[in-house]
């Protein structure tokens, strides 16, 4: 069934997009990430305008996020606290990132960054996540116990100042670290279009040393709030978010999260990363390819003014 | 059959005494129609084809011998700044490195004749009168300077060459037919994502290699109900359509929690 968008002003069939909202939401119920970073390749793969994929992805992963982080909610399996130190950071490196957009689309390098800027993220978290999900199920296969990080081997990380109790995920942390980390994670996700999930699951895992039990679901609301925020700055500033194309993905994604949710469950912890390393690794490996084969064609066109 | 031929012989008869009787100032004219004048962009718009009819019309000041003519249909979207990019290796990766900014070109631009432009006119009166994708005027900016270039420029090429892929840009030397030496049809293909906005056809009439006669028309595509009450929402007030779109994700995103709750 063929379907006119009013702002991207392209027929599209509406089951390809529903099959794809739900099959980047499945993806992302599973992994607790918000799946910017494969939704906006696939909608620009199918003829959308860039910046028009950019700025409907950003609501369709406000909702899938926003129905995975209800039912985290259900099971108290979110950090509001957490949560909240997490937002402060990323409200400042969402406002930064913005303004290095802004610099770098002067400089008319602005592409090349992205697609830099993905190649080195992706190809670098997805290769930990995958090189650590390999490791963990080889010790369970050889039979070796992995020793459980005792309460006290902490890092430096954890010897910072200005601590505060994390109820709800049973850690005493400094909020430094968190800000931080909230800073990137909005600071990236504002240049690169992502919400930057995918990064701030591992970051939480491994830096933070938060129990997964709360991790994703934390991830979530500070996905979802970034993401309405962004949302938001793109139909205020560019009046590029095409509602008809973000509800058809919504409902797709949002169908598809609740799957992938429940499969998630099911799946094993270190299969859960291996899988998820592998995915990140997969698209990372594919915007490197781009980047250093020929292109088919040398030329691009592209409306000035417009789109970014 | 035979009332048809009648008909075309009284006609003929008709043309011949006018064209004996004494010459007024004025030559043919073209009379024109297309089948659309406003094609509306809905739900399920996947593309269109218009059709343009017309006939030429002589009158006593043309010449006897004329007979054979030639018709050349342009038709040009709305006017748009478009940026041409040409990546190029560097350090191993390909990159954006030239670019071109093409200056208030015709987002969707059609030229259809009866047969190839050289055979109409010489090369000069094609240059001229812009017959053909090589011979339209596509103003660049050249560093402080605005200039159309030679038609094998590579940006040039490429700008239209990627149009015409899209089915944006388009010649055919063929399409226009001459149904009687006078009478004249041809089909104007839009594609799906044809812009929104106001076309202008512009035909031609050449007869024995000049130009005689032109005329103008225009159609246009626009958005009707839904979609236009969408597209003039999202850019008039952005900050209501940002709210719904917001509200809109969070209700999507809380009815799939309720629907698919299980716990």
């Amino acid at each position: 069934m063929q379907l006119y968008l009013p702002i991207a002003d392209i027929p599209v069939n509406v089951f390809l997009i529903l099959a794809m909202g739900a099959a980047v939401g499945f993806v992302s119920g599973m992994f607790g990430i918000g799946g910017g970073f494969l939704m906006t390749p696939l909608l620009i793969f199918i003829g959308i305008a860039p910046a028009v994929a950019v700025a409907s992805v950003a609501s369709h992963i406000a909702a899938s996020s926003f129905s995975g982080a209800l039912s985290y909610w259900r099971r108290r399996a979110i950090d509001p606290a957490l949560a909240a130190v997490l937002l402060c950071g990323g409200t400042i490196g969402t406002a930064l990132g913005v303004w290095t957009f802004t610099l770098l689309r002067s400089l008319g390098q602005l592409d090349l960054m992205i697609a830099l800027s993905y190649v080195v993220l992706l190809t670098t978290v997805g290769g930990l996540m995958f090189w650590e999900g390999l490791r963990a199920m080889l010790r369970a296969r050889r039979g070796v116990t992995v020793p459980l990080r005792r309460s006290g081997s902490h890092g430096w990380i954890h010897g910072l100042p200005l601590k505060m109790r994390f109820k709800r995920s049973k850690i005493y942390l400094s909020v430094i670290p968190v800000v931080v980390v909230g800073i990137i994670i909005g600071f990236i996700g504002a240049v690169m279009g992502v919400g930057g999930g995918f990064i701030l699951v591992p970051i939480m895992i491994y830096l933070l040393r938060v129990p997964t039990a709360t991790v994703i679901g934390t991830s979530m609301v500070l996905t979802l709030v970034t993401m309405l925020f962004a949302t938001m700055l793109h139909a205020v500033t560019n009046h590029l978010v095409d509602a008809v194309l973000a509800l058809i993905l919504m409902v797709g994604g949002v169908t598809g999260a609740q799957f992938g949710a429940r499969a998630g469950q099911k799946i094993r912890g270190e299969h859960l990363r291996l899988l998820l390393g592998l995915l990140i690794l997969a698209v990372g490996i594919r915007f490197a390819i781009e980047l250093v084969l020929r292109p088919d064609d040398l030329f691009t066109i592209r409306e000035a003014g417009g789109a970014g | 059959m035979t009332g048809r031929v009648a008909f075309a012989a009284i006609g003929v008869a008709l043309a011949l005494a006018t064209a004996f009787a004494a010459p007024p100032a004025r030559a043919e004219r073209l009379i024109v129609s297309v089948s659309n004048h406003r094609v509306t962009v809905t739900p399920n718009y996947s593309g269109e084809e218009l059709v343009l009819f017309g006939s030429v019309e002589k009158d006593s000041a043309t010449p006897s011998s004329r007979n054979a003519y030639d018709l050349v249909v342009t038709v040009s979207g709305p006017h748009a700044d478009m940026v041409t990019r040409r990546k190029e290796r560097k350090f191993g990766i390909w990159i954006n490195t030239d670019y071109r900014q093409f200056l208030q070109v015709p987002t969707y631009l059609a030229l259809f004749s009866n047969r190839p432009f050289e055979a109409i006119a010489s090369p000069e009166v094609e240059r001229r009168q812009q017959l053909g994708l090589n011979n339209v005027l596509l103003t660049q900016r050249v560093g402080p300077d605005y200039a159309d270039v030679v038609p094998n420029d590579a940006f040039r090429s490429a700008f239209v060459r990627l149009r015409s892929e899209h089915g944006l840009y388009r010649e055919d030397t063929s399409a226009v037919t001459f149904l009687t030496p006078t009478l004249f049809r041809t089909g104007i293909p839009l594609p799906a994502e044809v812009p929104i906005g106001t076309y202008d056809v512009e035909i031609k009439l050449f007869a024995d290699g000049a130009l005689v006669t032109h005329t103008e028309t225009t159609f246009e595509i626009v958005k009707v109900g839904f979609e236009q009450f969408v597209a003039t929402t999202a850019r008039r007030n952005g900050l209501a359509y940002g709210l719904v779109t917001v509200f809109l994700a969070l209700m999507t995103g809380w009815m799939a929690s309720i629907v698919f709750r299980r716990d």
